[in-house]
């Protein structure tokens, strides 16, 4: 670890988004992903060593909704993978509320992407042949959460999402928008810090992504939930507090945020 | 609570898959089903065995006296030792006494039940008016029906008054007073039948008629001439053969206290050693109805495991089909196992997940084979006439062992499953 990372650490330690504190002052922004010169490289050591991502720093307060836009190769799928503790960078530091994740091992991470994160899938990436009600109730089932308990949970948060009266259906039975807005809701579960959604309305048509558009907004708005948005689409971006454009593994533009520090 | 929900997920998963599991599952099936109907089969026979030995005293010892040279009988005749063949050679001083069974009952009070002495006095017919049937005569202490056991139809046994007073009473098999009497036991009771013996008549009064049973004596003479047993008392035995001599054999009766029959047989072998000390010719032998069980079941149980165990190669196969199958289903769930990982499953989860999905489908693959070998085995075991019993350890290590190969073929698919990178599999098409 690079003394700069350390120093990154010892900020995240002063700094531990208590989630309690956060709920109850949604407005007093604190720093909920703070990415300081993350590096990517594939094929260590090897004559095709591949840097992907070239030192990358970006913060994201509590509260913000975020757009990484970007053309394909630009990297965005390699920084949301690192967002999202499902890889780990290469070089840097990644504080994720208030935890320094890049040295975490695999058990670690798996608890993190539990708690802290709620992923949103192009393709929706719903269990099959397991009701919506269940598919909602699986991160909670991971983090221990007694079945009676996980039920309210999961029917509180369909019926968020305008589900109540589909939770009993298989996901073949659902249409796109339908099994999105499931994706949401199993994305809210554990009421994690961030949620991070990956084209999330790619594969719908764009009257179906407007009301997916519309429910993110709301979850923005009546949750003060952050969310990371990660689209091709300058149109989606637009609608989002804040851009921030990706090309060939660096930062190129930020527009609009409250960058405080 | 975990395990609880992996398995609603598995039965799930099965479901979705029907016939794919049911084909994976033939393999335990028939592997099972194989193992269980051979155990069905020789659980069957071995208790039908250990049942019709039981019947002929498991609680008696044979004592005996035997040659200790070579020439000395075989003791796969067992309880016949002795029998024949011994007033030839045997001497008074050879033969077993009053005076040492009185002090062997002394000295074992607590242990023996009742000791049945018996002498054969020969073959001969029974003759009533010009009807006759044949018997092999035996001559019987009171207490010689502890040790085996007769089903008496009118009348009664002989009595110890009998053998005190040497009188001349005979207990007949029906069959005899089939042949004699027309089957009338009343008439029979009243009656006095001579018994003829190489040429020598004697008149005995019948006192008890018993059930007579097909092949207790292991002879399959027909129907009409059949040989069945009579008994008189041992005394009025003793005195048609004109001796005075002790006894070649009896048969010990142990109470039910005694724990092992085999070890309290070979107490009365040293009982029995002092007095046989200085004899060269004869010793003192016992053999029991345990022993005899114990060799027979313990062959037929080898044989049956070793078929067993051939049987169970095909568990061998069906394990390695139901990795086969696992394999292809964590490939086809790639992606389902990289969204899971998303959602936070960590990989002991994963591994988890698919070795209990694996287990269940060895456990219902077991299930069923038992019920199949339990079929199987018992139509087999009816047709070769027995009665089937259920190899309840068998059937217990079944399911076991099917479970363990659940995890052991399970586990390498599971394990690759865990092992998946997340981003790889999510990626996945």
């Amino acid at each position: 670890m690079t003394a700069e990372a350390k120093a990154d650490r010892v900020t995240c330690l002063v700094d531990p988004a208590n989630k309690e504190v956060r709920k109850m002052q949604q407005q007093e922004t604190s720093t909920v992903i703070s990415l300081q010169g993350i590096v990517k490289r594939f094929y260590i050591g090897k004559p095709n060593e591949l840097e992907i991502l070239h030192g990358i720093d970006l913060d994201i307060q509590q509260g913000e909704f975020v757009s990484i836009v970007g053309e394909s190769g630009s990297g965005k799928s390699t920084l949301m993978n690192i967002i999202g503790a499902l890889d780990r960078p290469t070089e840097g530091g990644y504080c994720l509320a208030g935890e320094e994740t890049a040295e975490f091992g695999d058990k670690k991470l798996s608890e993190i992407r539990n708690r802290e994160i709620g992923f949103v899938f192009q393709t929706y990436n719903l269990i099959p042949r397991t009701s919506a009600l269940a598919n909602v109730e699986l991160p909670l089932l991971y983090a221990g959460v007694p079945r009676k308990e996980r039920r309210e949970r999961a029917k509180e948060l369909l019926e968020l999402v305008g589900m109540k009266d589909r939770m009993d259906h298989m996901p073949d039975e659902l249409s796109g928008g339908q099994k999105q807005r499931t994706a949401i809701a199993r994305a809210m579960a554990n009421d994690p810090a961030i949620i991070l959604a990956d084209e999330p309305t790619g594969a719908l048509d764009s009257e179906t992504g407007r009301t997916i558009m519309d429910l993110f907004h709301k979850l923005h708005r009546e949750q003060g939930k952050t969310i990371v948005l990660i689209t091709h689409s300058k149109e989606l971006a637009e609608e989002t507090q804040r851009i921030v454009t990706l090309r060939d593994g660096r930062i190129i533009g930020e527009k609009g945020g409250s960058l405080s520090c | 609570m975990l395990i609880l929900e992996n398995v609603r997920m598995a039965v799930g998963s099965l479901r979705a898959n029907k016939m794919r599991a049911l084909l994976t599952m033939l393999g335990i099936i028939i592997g099972i089903g194989a193992v269980i109907a051979i155990m069905t089969v020789s659980s069957s026979l071995t208790k039908s065995i250990s049942d019709s030995f039981q019947e002929m005293g498991a609680n008696n010892i044979t004592v005996g006296v035997k040659q200790s040279t070579e020439q000395q009988q075989t003791t796969a005749q067992g309880m016949k030792f002795g029998t024949s063949g011994k007033t030839a050679e045997m001497d008074e001083d050879d033969l077993i006494t009053d005076e040492m069974l009185e002090e062997l009952r002394k000295q074992y009070s607590d242990q023996i039940d009742a000791i049945a002495l018996s002498e054969s006095v020969g073959s001969g017919t029974l003759e009533s008016g010009d009807t006759s049937a044949n018997v092999t005569v035996t001559g019987i202490n009171a207490e010689y029906f502890e040790s085996s056991q007769i089903t008496l139809l009118a009348g009664r046994k002989i009595k110890k008054k009998d053998l005190t007073g040497k009188k001349k009473v005979i207990m007949v098999t029906d069959k005899v007073v089939e042949n004699l009497f027309d089957g009338n036991n009343e008439k029979a009771l009243t009656a006095k039948v001579s018994m003829n013996l190489d040429g020598s008549y004697t008149d005995y009064y019948i006192v008890g008629v018993y059930k007579y049973e097909q092949g207790s004596n292991f002879s399959d003479s027909s129907d009409e001439d059949v040989t069945t047993a009579a008994y008189i008392p041992l005394t009025t035995a003793k005195q048609q053969l004109h001796s005075d001599e002790g006894y070649s054999q009896f048969t010990v009766v142990t109470s039910t206290t005694v724990e092992s029959v085999s070890s309290f047989a070979s107490q009365i072998e040293t009982f029995f050693a002092p007095y046989y000390r200085g004899n060269d010719d004869y010793e003192i032998s016992t053999s029991t109805m345990e022993s005899m069980t114990e060799s027979m079941t313990e062959m037929v149980q080898t044989v049956s495991v070793a078929i067993a165990f051939i049987a169970g190669i095909s568990l061998l196969v069906g394990g390695i089909g139901v990795m086969n199958i696992m394999l292809v289903s964590v490939t086809e769930r790639t992606r389902e196992i990289g969204t899971r990982k998303a959602l936070g499953a960590k990989n002991s989860y994963i591994r988890l997940q698919f070795i209990i999905e694996s287990m269940l489908l060895c456990l219902i693959g077991g299930c069923l084979g038992i019920c199949v070998g339990l079929l199987l085995g018992s139509i087999a075991a009816s047709i070769l006439g027995y009665a089937a019993t259920a190899p309840i350890g068998a059937i217990i290590l079944a399911v076991c062992f099917s479970m363990v190969i659940g995890v052991f073929f399970g586990y390498y698919p599971a394990n690759k499953a865990a092992k998946l990178n997340p981003i790889e599999a999510l990626r996945y098409e």
